[in-house]
């Protein structure tokens, strides 16, 4: 073998982005293009009386003005249990209604010959409201809460054991509320749309984190066939869950562009994305732990109430990973939900979990000070062993190595214990740290790897890569499948015409997408190595398939390396143009019911074939996933200094040691685990999205109000993997990495700034005004 | 940011003018101009704008070098270098991240300094130099800051990197970026939502050596 899995490459798409050849939607060049420019609502709630549009109409170079009176119609989609597309708002087809449900709603597309004047006619459009009373502050709705069902087919509510008695039984009590602001991706591309019709067939350049739900949700809301839609999208510039459920744009794209006759570009303005594409919703979430005084926990509950808009029910599930977290008899997760005249909230990175272990692992750390246990040892009291809400054993766990090796690199050992008792300098000094946790998702996904006549390979999926390296960690996993060098080797995805691959949501692309290119490789490899040992010119002539190996372009017999010769010697002598396999995994590991006790594990049904005739996709499939539980677990651990005149928090030292099973390249890998704990110092210190409190529009609509990581404000991270294969999620034993760095970092952090200050802050962010008025 | 000359786009505005439009011209192109700008959705401001709107202008020519070749343009005075770059002349290295001099992914090089191109109107870079990342390259050699972004991973989605790379260029022929603190405090206007800052700096660092 190759061994090319793991290696720390450089990313295969690197050149790209860095000579600026990488095209994002909004840079492909079509002639004739057209520019749109969107108009949004002025009022959180009401109706439009009228809008009058001459004045747009009338500047040189508009082709037209779409609103609610004049758009095409578009259908109602089809409820979609399937989860093969999901729509970011169900009940709001844009430019359908005169109704507005929230400040910042899609209310008109100008359409003109270049960007400028579409965007000058655009202020031109004098709309006339019959506003109504609009609710947008939870605070105002909390009587009309109501318990939310599910969260990715997950129930909303569960149990275990007896809470009440849990609660009697505890020596030592703490209740508290934490809260969550709403936050904002900003991922830094602007979602954006190029739709191009030929005849009955639309072509679509969209920034979209599922390429396929994409396809599919423009294709039900027009009406027309899916094969007609192809999407394509080979860059992203960042998405972190607002890329993924389809939000209005792209399909405005498509009607606009069906109206001019002309491709249109759709490109959203950072102030429009902070209504229409997304946001993570605040929530206020009722921490309850009861223990022995000894510290073994004998109740928690967490009981989350969070808000959504009127078109949309999405739910951010903060009390999801609390059922695994840790082991308690005890246990009881409720989720509510209010109602809003806000846009609607979707994923963000680690939806639930992020914001969830913001309240829980605050919660421990404020129980080990009562208790006076160290707050590591806290978390080692109650280490779940197994799922203790399935009582499955875990498919792989190594935390308690994470917390070993974390509390090494950060030196907790000379930690004093008690709050505000270290000084450096005329800083107060501070360590916290908290639980990672983000489940191990895997779902379908098919690929195909063809080997071509001079030994290059060209492999493709319909995934995306959105940062993450999906280009790069397929590649590497072909070449070791193939035994043929990573340049030789090119990885397509972001095209709707390439083998299904799922959404790039819930940490999943690479532990889905690679087995699914694997399988495929490996059936390419196994119709080669049958071709040289039917070919009397091979010296592989005549030989078993499995006494060949291969690497560096060669095939050749394990206990004679002499033996053997190139891929392209042996397609070359071939009459065949290339070699091909497609195959298709099934496999699941993503929780369908959230019930206790069940196997959850089920393949995805509805799956047309079984592996796809791939040996290798089939044994993958065979293995008995039913049994496990699926989890990534890991550690961080954050120094602060906090300045006692100004407030001013500054994180001075970090270290995350992460447990996602297997490695597959620990460049990207690390990156990603920086980037989720950066998003995380963001959420803990800094980010806040405010809302006009009369009107409810959101004032901090850009990036100068809402305030994302700079450089100036990172320390060093130092970021460690236990690096132990899964060996039952997936053959090379990898789980995703995308989301787990972002959770419990705002705990750890909230915790130094206890441990610094001896001050609990409650609510994020925690900015300077909190900490000089506590 | 605490380096006063970074991303001014003041500061070629007043070199770029003499050679250009007259200055009585330049203002009443930039005024037309201004009043459109970024605030196109903000229907709060429509009486504003209608009170005040002159009428359309009409275009202008600009000569510019960029990346080494010469053009010459038609424009409509309200465009960008930004939008120039990527609208007019296919050259989508440049980014646009928020249109308004608050995220860096728009910033190129003009005439060696660093410039966020979405705030600085082309009517006002009359014979100006500018370089964006496409032009950084020695045909297929790499540029030592692309090098080094390239080997540190100073990136994910790649979104940003442009604006970071043409940044890192512009601070290290500047002479800055001598200590960490400076290159973090010095690169603050180029936000990566990523996350890559720490491999940004690896990269730097390395580069500095280089150039
Ligand atoms: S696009 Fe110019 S600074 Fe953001
Ligand atoms: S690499 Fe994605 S924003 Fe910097």
């Amino acid at each position: 073998m190759n061994e090319i899995i793991g290696k720390p490459i450089d990313r295969v798409d690197g050149r790209l982005k860095v000579t600026g050849g990488a095209r994002y939607a909004a840079e492909f060049q079509l002639p004739n293009m057209a520019y749109a420019y969107l108009v949004q609502s002025t009022i959180a709630k009401g109706r439009i009386r009228s809008m009058d549009v001459s004045k747009a109409v009338a500047v040189s170079g508009v082709l037209a003005v779409l609103t609610h009176e004049n758009a095409p119609r578009l259908k109602t989609p089809p409820e979609d249990k399937s989860f093969e597309s999901k729509l970011g708002e169900k009940d709001l087809l844009p430019l359908q209604r005169d109704q507005i449900y929230y400040d910042g709603q899609h209310i008109a597309v100008i359409v003109a010959d270049t960007f400028e004047r579409a965007r000058d006619a655009a202020s031109l459009i004098k709309v006339e409201y019959d506003p109504e009373n609009a609710v947008f502050q939870m605070e105002q709705a909390l009587s009309q809460a109501y318990e939310a069902k599910e969260s990715f087919g997950r129930k909303a509510q569960s149990r275990r054991g007896d809470p009440d008695a849990g609660f009697a039984a505890a020596s030592i009590k703490c209740e508290e509320t934490y809260i969550t602001p709403i936050e904002h991706h900003n991922a830094m591309e602007p979602h954006a749309t190029i739709a191009n019709w030929n005849g009955d067939e639309l072509t679509v350049y969209d920034s979209t984190q599922w390429v396929l739900g994409t396809r599919k949700s423009i294709a039900d809301l027009l009406g027309i066939s899916a094969e007609n839609v192809r999407v394509i999208s080979p860059f992203v510039g960042g998405g972190f869950g607002s890329k993924g459920f389809m939000w209005a744009h792209p399909v405005i794209a498509a009607m606009a562009a069906k109206t001019v006759g002309r491709p249109v570009k759709l490109v959203l303005t950072r102030q429009q994305m902070f209504s229409a594409t997304g946001h993570r919703p605040r929530t206020i979430q009722k921490i309850g732990l009861g223990a022995t005084r000894e510290g073994k926990f004998t109740v928690v509950s967490h009981r989350t109430t969070t808000q959504t808009s009127v078109v949309e029910e999405f739910l951010e599930p903060s009390g999801m990973s609390t059922r695994v977290l840790y082991d308690s008899p005890a246990m009881e997760v409720k989720h509510l939900l209010v109602r809003l005249n806000t846009g609607t909230p979707c994923p963000m990175r680690a939806p639930g979990e992020a914001s969830g272990t913001f309240a829980v692992e605050s919660a421990l750390d404020e129980l080990s000070y009562k208790l006076k246990i160290d707050p590591i040892q806290l978390r080692l009291l109650n280490y779940a062993d197994k799922n203790p809400q399935t009582n499955q054993p875990w498919s792989g766990k190594n935390l308690k190595q994470c917390y070993e090796r974390g509390a090494a690199a950060i030196n907790w050992a000379q930690r004093n214990p008690e709050p505000r008792s270290m000084r450096e300098g005329r800083f107060l000094a501070g360590y916290g740290m908290a639980t990672a946790t983000y489940p191990g998702n895997r779902s379908a996904a098919s690929a195909k790897v063809q080997v071509l006549r001079d030994g290059s390979v060209i492999a493709s999926s319909c995934t995306q890569d959105i940062g993450t390296g999906t280009y790069t960690i397929m590649t590497q996993i072909v070449s070791e499948a193939l035994g043929i060098p990573v340049a030789r080797i090119e990885f397509k995805l972001g095209d709707s015409k390439l083998p299904k691959g799922p959404v790039s949501g819930g940490s999943q692309t690479a532990a889905s997408v690679g087995p699914a290119v694997q399988a495929a490789a490996l059936s390419a490899r196994s119709k080669v190595v049958k071709l040289a040992i039917a070919d009397k010119d091979s010296p592989l002539h005549g030989r078993k398939e499995d006494e060949i190996v291969s690497k560096n372009d060669r095939l050749f017999l394990a206990d004679d390396t002499s033996k053997g010769e190139t891929y392209a010697t042996i397609l070359g002598r071939s009459q065949v143009p290339f070699i091909e396999a497609e195959c298709q995994t099934r496999v699941s590991t993503r929780e369908k019911s959230g019930d206790e006790n069940t196997g959850t594990k089920k393949n995805e049904a509805g799956a047309k074939e079984s592996g796809g005739g791939c040996f290798a996709a089939t044994s993958d499939e065979n293995v008995d996933r039913e049994q496990y539980s699926f989890h990534s677990f890991g550690a961080q651990f954050a120094k602060v200094q906090v300045d006692p005149l100004l407030g001013m928090v500054r994180v001075v030292k970090w270290v995350s040691v992460m447990d996602i099973g297997r490695v597959l390249n620990l460049k990207t890998a690390r990156n990603q685990v920086c980037g989720g704990v950066i998003m995380g110092l963001g959420m803990a210190l800094m980010e806040e999205t405010v809302l006009d409190p009369n009107r409810g529009r959101i004032v901090t609509r850009d990036l100068a109000n809402y305030h994302v990581p700079v450089h100036a404000d990172i320390p060093d991270i130092d970021v460690q993997f236990i690096d132990n294969p899964d060996p039952f999620i997936n053959p090379f034993g990898g789980r995703g990495v995308g989301e787990i760095g972002i959770t419990g970092a705002p705990a750890a952090i909230a915790n130094a700034v206890y441990h610094a200050t001896g001050i609990r802050i409650r609510e994020l962010p925690i900015t300077p005004d909190k900490l000089i008025s506590a | 940011m605490s380096d006063p000359d970074e991303n001014l786009p003041a500061q070629h505005l007043n070199s770029a003018v003499p050679s250009g439009p007259t200055r009585r011209e330049f203002i009443g192109q930039v005024a037309v101009a201004g009043i459109g700008f970024g605030i196109g959705s903000n229907l709060h401001a429509e009486d504003y704008f209608q009170k005040t709107r002159a009428a359309a202008p009409g275009e202008t020519t600009v000569h510019l070098e960029i990346n080494g070749a010469q053009k010459t343009l038609r424009l409509d005075p309200r465009v960008t270098l930004l939008d120039t770059l990527r609208e007019k002349l296919a050259l989508t290295g440049t980014k646009k991240g928020c249109d308004h001099g608050q995220c860096g992914a728009c910033t190129v090089l003009v005439n060696g300094r660093r410039v966020n191109s979405c705030l600085t109107l082309t009517v006002a870079c009359q014979n100006a130099k500018v370089t964006t990342v496409e032009g950084l390259a020695q045909g297929d050699a790499l540029h030592p800051v692309q090098a080094a972004f390239l080997k540190h991973d100073a990136f994910q989605c790649g979104y940003c990197t442009s604006g970071q790379i043409c940044s890192a260029v512009g601070l290290l022929s500047e002479g800055h970026a001598q200590s960490d603190a400076e290159i973090r405090e010095l690169m603050s206007g180029n936000i990566c939502r990523c996350g890559a800052y720490q491999n940004i700096l690896a990269a730097i660092k390395e580069a500095r050596v280089a150039v």
